[in-house]
């Protein structure tokens, strides 16, 4: 187990380097250093001396990816990709365009996420699973054909409706919660209260339906008429048998997404001036800000390849047949 | 809990009649918890700030985009300046009341004292003409006893040094933030912090926005800038600079190169506040910018606030800085002033408010519904919202839904001090250049857009269609008779736009009759630049396509990203395009220098965005921007309009029109649009607010649990069928 983990790592590393690549060269051929300084130094009397001095202070006054006024290593080391990537690896982010510490931002951002994202997972994961669970109890009766019909038009809603519905009803009209914002420790539960139901209720429609599937398969397997035939009731054989058994897919389902709770969400943070990372990454595209673009998508790949590893152990902890090698 | 609820409903053995009867208990429980919440919560559970806030004069604004600088020397947008124009404190300042705008002294004792000078430095008597004019002397002095907001970078020892000037590298691992560095210390201001601060512009690696700017007025700026270019920023503190000088502990003099009346103008901005040494002798120390504590975070000056949290992620803090001047509320204004109750507070200290608080907002739904809510003082009103607080009256004019004025919120409309404007790039073969032909093409133009329509359809009526270079209150504007001829008439006592019919003609003037192009005897097809691709902007598009199809042109759009889009105008490729200016200072120079030939974009890299050039508009740009305002500078503004309103460079667009509410508890409130430090001024009645409030925010509880009660009703269908299916299982 340990040489695959270590083997999946390193396996890791030039993947990394590839997306890191890939960033580099989608940003540049969109934005070039000068047009990273003119957005940064503003509208109003920006002078080429100026645009110069800027990509001075910024290390943006070198080639991009070989530097053939060099010699030797320097050819390679002396470019704005050498100098703005090999940090990463090390998780230096640097500084923004604008001067910030990325590290101590992505900190500062990383919880406020974390505080909506496991909630809302969480308890959709306990909901859709009550309600799928309810619909394959209920199966082939009306009940069930209605929760499908509701399911199908919840998910072909908009997210978008949701919070703007939920914003209007609960924060607006019943004024049961503030409407938007964030506070530090405790004082947070009252703002987290209404995007999480938000979140959770979106997502029943989507999460129901594939949870009915999963414990659809599992009904029709010979254990489960076993469990019936020595007795036990629809219930017992749903709670005892069924859903420790679906858990497998359920399980890798969850833990592939675990650690890009962190990332938070776009739209959801936007609207709720939850100061997350969720749009971090959309304010530094704007903002033509690389330093902010480049680490947090290197992040995000990080975070994504050991969500993809921690899948793989977890399927050794549920399942015993599963063995990593 | 669904979970739980369901099995043991299912699991009881028992008649369904019971089982109804125990979800009509259920129900019965979810009312009453409901209505003891709502016994329980007479409060107001949507309240985002804290409950003992309540009652404390805070004034609670937004901001939806992260400002990028706090250092004054760098700080040069709109959302910046409303943060560090209460920490900071130029010389001098607009007068909050007085219309027209009028620079008078803050940290100032009195206006400066200007000396002209010849090349030899010799001081020149009165009357003296602009040429013989080589330099001019600003001689500042400064009140004694000003101090600066108590900060970490000030704090000093028992033994009198500096205690964080020598951090070592543990105590700077340890600091998150700035408070973690507890003890803070103050100084008087002196004049050598406005000369430091002035140095602090010129150092390269400060990036200050106006340094290239500066170079060309303050005498040895560029030099001082070349001499420092590799030394740290805490070096100019020991280098002298020729233009700005200490001459005692609270009067310096700064020297610019001849004669520029504008230059007061610069004096009232953050750029020329002071900075103590001490701040860049803390905050460069090597880890510090790691921990985001730099001074373009954490500002350090003498105003009525200080920075108590920097958190651009999620909120900024001020508070009333302890150790603030005695500065009192104005004791005059404009005549109406006193009736408006503007003068109430004469005379007494500022600032009223202990602490402002803005939250990140940055959607419009949350923010429009928390300040109807009372949590918001203030609000501006997005395109979504508008039509639910504006109503058009008989006679156009616009006033406030019943819904707003029976919550006694009050709307403040002023024509702001920047114009929006289409631009011809004059070195264009077809709409550019001075000839006659071109001329009348862009005036044909001019006539066909109609800006009025635009105003109406994509602004709700929230501008003022342009006549000219110069936005209404700034000097040189004719507020009666100033309207372009070329566009518009005077008709029954009001401008009104020339028909299409003139500028169909102009049209056939200028050779393109009916819109064909001789020669290609197709329609004229020209070419609009622009940065708005996306769907939002698809209506705009074809408005202005729509315009030019009156006269029988094809205009064909250019739609492309920012980078590119400057491009083209920095190379000159665009044809026709959009562009806007804010005014930096009150004074027509400021706009007639977008127009200025030696500052064409595509020549010189400057602001004149349209490349427009005409010798006698240069000469008397050069003429009226050293003069003082009068009778003879009022002359060469309307000649230098009626040349730009001939030769149409620019189709003059509109210029916006600002529409503020605010809530009644909200007083002493007036535009000024060149003011940033208005927040001192401002005073809240709290009582009033808390009372609000209170009002329109009791929760409401029923649907909640009418919602609960149907759920739970909804699961004796569900109770029924699983028994059914049960019963049929065991027989």
């Amino acid at each position: 187990m340990t040489q695959y983990i270590i083997r999946r790592l390193l396996y890791s590393l030039p993947l990394l380097m590839g997306v890191n690549i890939l960033t580099f060269v989608l940003f540049f051929v969109v934005n070039s250093p000068d047009d990273m300084a003119r957005m940064q130094l503003g509208q109003k009397h920006v002078t080429g001396q100026s645009i110069a001095n800027w990509k001075q202070q910024h290390g943006y006054d070198m080639p991009l990816l070989w530097n053939s006024d060099r010699e030797g290593t320097k050819k390679v080391t002396d470019t704005i990709f050498y100098q703005k990537s090999v940090g990463l690896f090390l998780f230096r982010f640097g500084v923004s365009d604008s001067g910030r510490n990325i590290g101590a931002d992505i900190k500062e951002r990383a919880w406020p996420s974390l505080a909506v994202a496991l909630p809302t997972l969480l308890i959709g994961l306990l909901v859709n699973i009550c309600f799928a669970l309810m619909m394959v109890l209920f199966r082939n009766s009306y009940l069930e054909h209605g929760g499908i019909v509701l399911c199908v038009i919840l998910m072909s809603i908009s997210s978008l409706f949701y919070i703007i519905g939920g914003q209007f009803f609960i924060g607006k009209v019943l004024r049961l919660v503030p409407i938007s914002g964030y506070d530090d420790g405790l004082a947070a539960l009252k703002f987290l209260i209404l995007p999480v139901l938000i979140g959770v209720f979106s997502g029943i429609g989507s999460g129901v339906r594939w949870y009915r599937t999963l414990f659809l398969e599992e009904v029709e397997k010979d254990y489960v008429r076993t469990a019936r035939a020595k007795g036990l009731s629809e219930t017992q054989t749903l709670f005892q048998h069924v859903l420790p058994n679906a858990m497998i897919p359920i399980l890798t389902g969850v833990v592939v997404v675990l650690p890009l709770l962190f990332m938070g969400s776009l739209i959801m943070e936007s609207f709720f001036s939850i100061p997350g990372l969720g749009n971090y990454t959309i304010d530094a595209i704007n903002m033509q800000d690389f330093a902010i673009v480049r680490a947090m998508v290197f992040l995000g790949s990080v975070l994504y390849v050991i969500g993809l590893l921690l899948t793989d152990i977890s399927y050794t902890l549920v399942d015993p047949r599963v063995r990593l090698s | 809990m669904t979970l739980l609820l369901m099995s043991s409903l299912l699991s009881m053995k028992m008649h369904t009649c019971k089982a109804r009867v125990l979800v009509m208990m259920l129900s019965v429980i979810f009312w009453a918890a409901s209505y003891s919440c709502a016994a329980w919560a007479s409060g107001q559970l949507n309240n985002p700030y804290p409950d003992d806030e309540q009652e404390q004069a805070i004034l609670y604004e937004s901001f939806s985009e992260r400002p990028k600088h706090m250092d004054p020397a760098v700080a040069y947008s709109s959302n910046e300046y409303a943060f560090i124009s209460q920490i900071y404190e130029p010389p001098f300042q607009y007068h909050y009341l007085k219309r027209p705008y009028q620079v008078v002294p803050l940290t100032a004792i009195r206006m400066p004292e200007v000396i002209y000078l010849n090349q030899k430095s010799e001081k020149l008597g009165q009357g003296v003409s602009d040429s013989d004019i080589a330099f001019t002397d600003y001689v500042i002095e400064i009140q004694s006893g000003i101090r600066f907001q108590p900060h970490p970078a000030l704090a000093k020892n028992i033994q009198g040094f500096y205690e964080y000037h020598q951090l070592d590298k543990a105590k700077i691992e340890a600091a998150t933030s700035l408070n973690d560095f507890t003890t803070t210390g103050s100084r008087e201001l002196t004049a050598e912090d406005y000369v430091y601060q002035i140095k602090r512009l010129a150092h390269p690696k400060i990036q200050s926005p106006i340094a290239e700017i500066m170079k060309n007025y303050i005498v040895g700026f560029d030099d001082f800038s070349k001499q420092v270019k590799d030394k740290p920023k805490t070096a100019v503190r020991d280098l002298p600079i020729e233009g700005a000088t200490s001459l005692s502990r609270y009067q310096y003099r700064i020297r610019i190169k001849g004669k520029y009346p504008q230059f007061i103008y610069w004096l009232a901005m953050p750029f020329f506040s002071p900075m103590p040494w001490e701040a860049d002798a803390f905050y460069d120390q090597s880890g510090l910018a790691d921990k985001n504590i730099t001074l373009d975070w954490f500002p350090l000056g003498t105003g009525p606030y200080l920075m108590a949290e920097n958190n651009p992620n999620r909120r900024m803090i001020l508070l009333k800085n302890p150790l603030f001047h005695v500065e009192t509320y104005p004791t005059e204004g404009e005549s109406e002033d006193q009736q408006k109750g503007l003068l109430a507070d004469a005379g007494k200290p500022l600032p009223f408010i202990d602490k402002v608080v803005f939250m990140l907002e940055k959607e419009t739904i949350p923010y429009w519904t928390k300040f109807l809510q009372g949590y918001y003082d203030a609000s501006g009103i997005s395109s979504d919202s508008f039509d639910q607080a504006i109503q058009f009256t008989g006679s156009g004019g616009v006033a406030l839904t019943s819904s707003l004025l029976e919550k006694g919120i009050q709307l403040q409309t002023s024509v702001t001090t920047s114009s929006f404007y289409m631009g011809f790039n004059m070195l264009d073969a077809t709409v550019g250049g001075a000839t006659e032909q071109a001329r009348k093409l862009r005036q044909a133009i001019s006539i066909a857009v109609d800006y009025e329509e635009f105003i109406s359809i994509f602004m709700n009526g929230r501008g003022v269609a342009a006549q000219g270079v110069l936005p209404p209150g700034i000097y040189g504007v004719d507020d009666k008779a100033g309207i372009n001829p070329y566009v518009y008439e005077w008709l029954n006592g009001k401008t009104q736009r020339k028909k299409i019919d003139a500028a169909r003609q102009l049209m056939a003037e200028a050779g393109y009759a009916g819109g064909i192009d001789p020669k290609t005897k197709e329609a004229l097809i020209l070419y609009f630049d622009t940065t708005g691709a996306s769907v939002d902007d698809r209506p705009r598009m074809n408005w202005y396509r729509k315009q030019f199809e009156k006269l029988g042109i094809k205009l064909v759009i250019r739609a492309t990203d920012y980078n590119r889009f400057q491009e083209k105008m920095r190379t000159g490729n665009a044809q026709i395009f959009v562009w806007g200016w804010n005014a930096d200072y009150p004074d027509p120079e400021n706009f007639f220098f977008l127009l200025y030939g030696p500052n064409s974009k595509v020549q010189r890299g400057g602001e004149n965005a349209s490349n427009y050039q005409n010798p006698e508009f240069d000469r008397l740009f050069e003429q009226m921007r050293n003069m003082d305002n009068g009778e003879p500078r009022y002359r060469i503004i309307q000649q230098m309009q009626e040349i730009v309103r001939r030769d149409a460079p620019w189709v003059f667009g509109f210029h916006p029109k600002d529409f503020l509410l605010f809530h009644g508890w909200y007083k002493n409130l007036k535009p000024n649009l060149m003011a940033n430090n208005r927040l001192k001024y401002t005073r809240i009645d709290t009582a009033d607010r808390a009372e609000k409030r209170q009002q329109w925010n009791s929760p409401i509880f029923w649907p909640l649990a009418l919602v609960g009660g149907m759920f739970v009703l909804m699961l004796i269908p569900a109770v029924n069928a699983y028994r059914r299916r049960f019963r049929g299982t065991k027989l």
